[in-house]
């Protein structure tokens, strides 16, 4: 226990001075980003750092357990940067992709009277179920998943991850000569497979001609993400999208080859400057704000909570360095999808 | 289908085979020299991960690629010693302490990673032979000729290594004393250590020699990648465990069993790429290596024989 603190404590001295570089770097450059609805642009170049405010949102103590590193810049980071933005710094504990670990994990938060916690995990949801009953004083929060088990002190919360894959399909056929488009998922299921039938459907709305989508069956393997990027090259994409922590490899080929990128989950600029177009990020704290109010109202949970567009939990975040003749009509398409004339599949 | 059996694309699935194959192929042969003196190490993963880390953080600070390689041959030559002290002068069970060393690797790679990089930032991938001075100028022309150039000119130095040291094992361990005795205290260690063979120095040495290649395999994979993260190894290690057995601790079997799993996710690769395999059947196709394998295992397993004293500790009576 004495080295999981010590282990929090320096994770937050970091946050903090990091926080500190960040708030500093958006002063610098706030004046330089453009947004509407469901985008922003950013300045090419700008450092897309996560802004804290001064003071946090709640007085309540959060704890997070997620299978993959808290700075991934992907599923784990997107919570990390959204409880980062509400101004609360949890506990964390990461790389728990031992689903045993992260139970003995959240058990462990559960008993040291921790009041929130975040079990960022579809495959906690087993453990959840088990763990949830013996502390019903504790909030869990759990996704992404649909439903809450029918648990009363667990929230679950999911993102409608086929509508910014819509809008960044949408923009890849704008990017692409070719037409064609290449996809490296991870397992077909969950926001993976939400993402890109969305990113199909779009790319498909405006033109391209075709969109493979290979699945390596693994939300870790490097190797195998980097080598499906390379085959997709090997049939004439011209651009390549994905999603996982396990894409980074796939980020380096696409940037080795000079073929552009579009990112989910978290922003992905950092992988490759000049070559990310666009990225769908998910902003949790849209509805981690409402969960918080239920919490402190005494309520624990029961209910299930989506990012869309709408609620703008999700959020297309353009590379300035790309000329899309302003957003490429992104806004637009969100439009349409916010008013529902269009429907992306899921 | 057709579609496929293109030279080009042919030739592009077995350049990418053999890309995926080198980190297996290092590993494996090291594990190789070890089993022939009896020692099993489960630990590969383990050392991969570790140097793995050690490489890729060199390049990120320093840019040089062989100080990377450097670092992660070192950091395999290092964990031979624990190892070797444990299991041959320790007398440790072989196959918990191999577990132990891969826990250790997989979590203190992942702590180290945390603490000194924290995002996964890109480094410049290994460059192609073809790139380098000396050399590469011969490549570059070889890299020209039609299909032949791309399948096998287009890669790293580190490829063409681990292929020269297939030969160069067999060479070890056939050709040698020390080879010889490698053999003698993996088959018979009592009557090896009647004969004035130091049965635990040569342990101790055929240990050092298989993870650093363990450690070579482990940089390879991250420099040729060009990244790192949590668990980059993805359980690698154990199949180069099982690539020694598929290869009956034959060197050249064992590069076989290597190219054969690069070609079968090459080629299920391409295929979900081309759309030959429909993603409804990705899991199935995600199985497809792993399955060969373990087939391949379980027609070989009894038609050949490991080292008879594989995994059992020697004590001087």
């Amino acid at each position: 226990m004495r080295s999981r603190n010590e282990h929090t404590r320096n994770r937050s001295r970091l946050v903090s001075l990091l926080t500190a570089l960040m708030a500093l770097a958006l002063v610098a450059a706030a004046c330089g980003s453009d947004s509407s609805t469901g985008t922003t642009t950013s300045e090419c170049g700008t450092d897309n750092s996560v802004d804290k405010p001064s003071e946090p949102v709640t007085d309540l103590t959060f704890a997070m357990v997620a299978p993959s590193a808290a700075d991934d810049l992907a599923f784990t980071q997107s919570m990390v940067d959204a409880l980062t933005r509400l101004g609360i710094e949890p506990q964390i504990t990461d790389g728990t992709f031992i689903v045993e670990d992260a139970a003995a994990a959240i058990r462990g938060y559960a008993e040291d009277g921790i009041d929130v916690i975040v079990a960022h995990g579809t495959q906690y949801g087993g453990s959840l179920a088990e763990i949830a009953p013996d502390f019903p004083e504790t909030s869990f929060i759990w996704g992404t998943a649909t439903d809450t088990q029918g648990l009363d002190n667990v929230f679950a919360y999911f993102p409608q991850a086929e509508q910014g894959g819509y809008v960044n399909g949408w923009l890849a056929a704008e990017v692409s000569e070719s037409g064609n488009l290449g996809v490296v998922g991870p397992v077909e299921a969950g926001d993976a497979v939400a993402y890109i039938n969305g990113f199909k459907a779009g790319a498909e709305a405006n033109g391209a001609s075709n969109v493979a989508i290979t699945y390596t069956g693994s939300f870790s393997d490097v190797a195998l993400a980097t080598e499906a990027a390379q085959a997709h090259l090997t049939t004439g994409v011209d651009v390549l999208t994905g999603s996982s922590q396990s894409t980074v490899g796939a980020v380096n080929v696409a940037s080795g080859a000079d073929v552009p990128w579009f990112g989910t989950q978290a922003n992905q600029e950092a992988w490759s400057p000049d070559l990310v177009v666009a990225s769908q990020v998910y902003h949790w704290e849209v509805i981690l704000d409402d969960m918080i109010e239920s919490i402190e109202a005494g309520t624990l949970g029961g209910e299930a909570m989506g990012l869309t567009l709408e609620n703008g939990g999700l959020v297309i975040e353009i590379n300035g360095c790309f000329d899309l003749d302003g957003d490429g009509g992104a806004g637009d398409i969100i439009d349409q999808i916010i008013s529902g004339e269009i429907t992306p599949p899921a | 289908m057709r579609d496929f059996f293109t030279l080009s694309v042919l030739v592009a699935t077995l350049a990418s085979a053999i890309r995926l194959a080198v980190p297996y192929l290092l590993a494996a042969l090291g594990e190789t020299i070890g089993q022939r003196s009896g020692v099993l190490n489960l630990g590969v993963d383990g050392v991969m991960l570790l140097s793995a880390f050690g490489a890729y953080y060199t390049v990120l600070e320093t840019g040089s690629h062989s100080l990377g390689i450097l670092v992660g041959l070192l950091i395999g030559l290092a964990m031979g010693v624990v190892y070797g002290v444990v299991t041959v002068f320790l007398h440790a069970q072989q196959g918990i302490s191999g577990i132990g060393i891969f826990l250790f690797g997989l979590g203190f790679s992942d702590l180290l990673f945390q603490e000194l990089v924290g995002t996964p930032r890109p480094i410049p991938s290994l460059p192609k032979l073809a790139k380098l001075p000396g050399l590469g100028g011969l490549f570059e022309r070889l890299e020209d000729i039609t299909y032949i150039g791309e399948a096998f000119f287009s890669h790293n130095l580190m490829t063409y290594l681990a292929f020269l040291l297939v030969p160069a094992v067999t060479w070890l361990l056939g050709n040698t004393t020390f080879g010889l005795n490698v053999r003698a205290v993996g088959e018979n260690p009592q009557a090896a250590d009647s004969l004035g063979v130091s049965v635990a120095r040569t342990r101790f040495f055929a240990i050092l020699i298989g993870n650093s290649l363990a450690g070579l395999a482990g940089a390879t994979l991250s420099l040729q990648l060009g990244i790192f993260q949590h668990n980059l190894t993805n359980g690698l290690g154990f199949i180069a465990v099982a690539l020694v057995y598929f290869g009956a601790w034959r060197s050249k079997w064992v590069m076989a069993g290597a190219m054969l799993y690069g070609i079968v996710t090459a080629t299920r690769l391409q295929w979900q790429a081309r759309d030959i395999i429909p993603s409804s059947a990705s899991d199935i196709a995600a199985m497809t290596p792993a399955i060969i394998t373990i087939l391949a295992l379980v027609l070989l397993a009894s038609r050949v024989r490991g080292p008879a004293a594989l995994t059992r500790p020697f004590t001087r009576h």
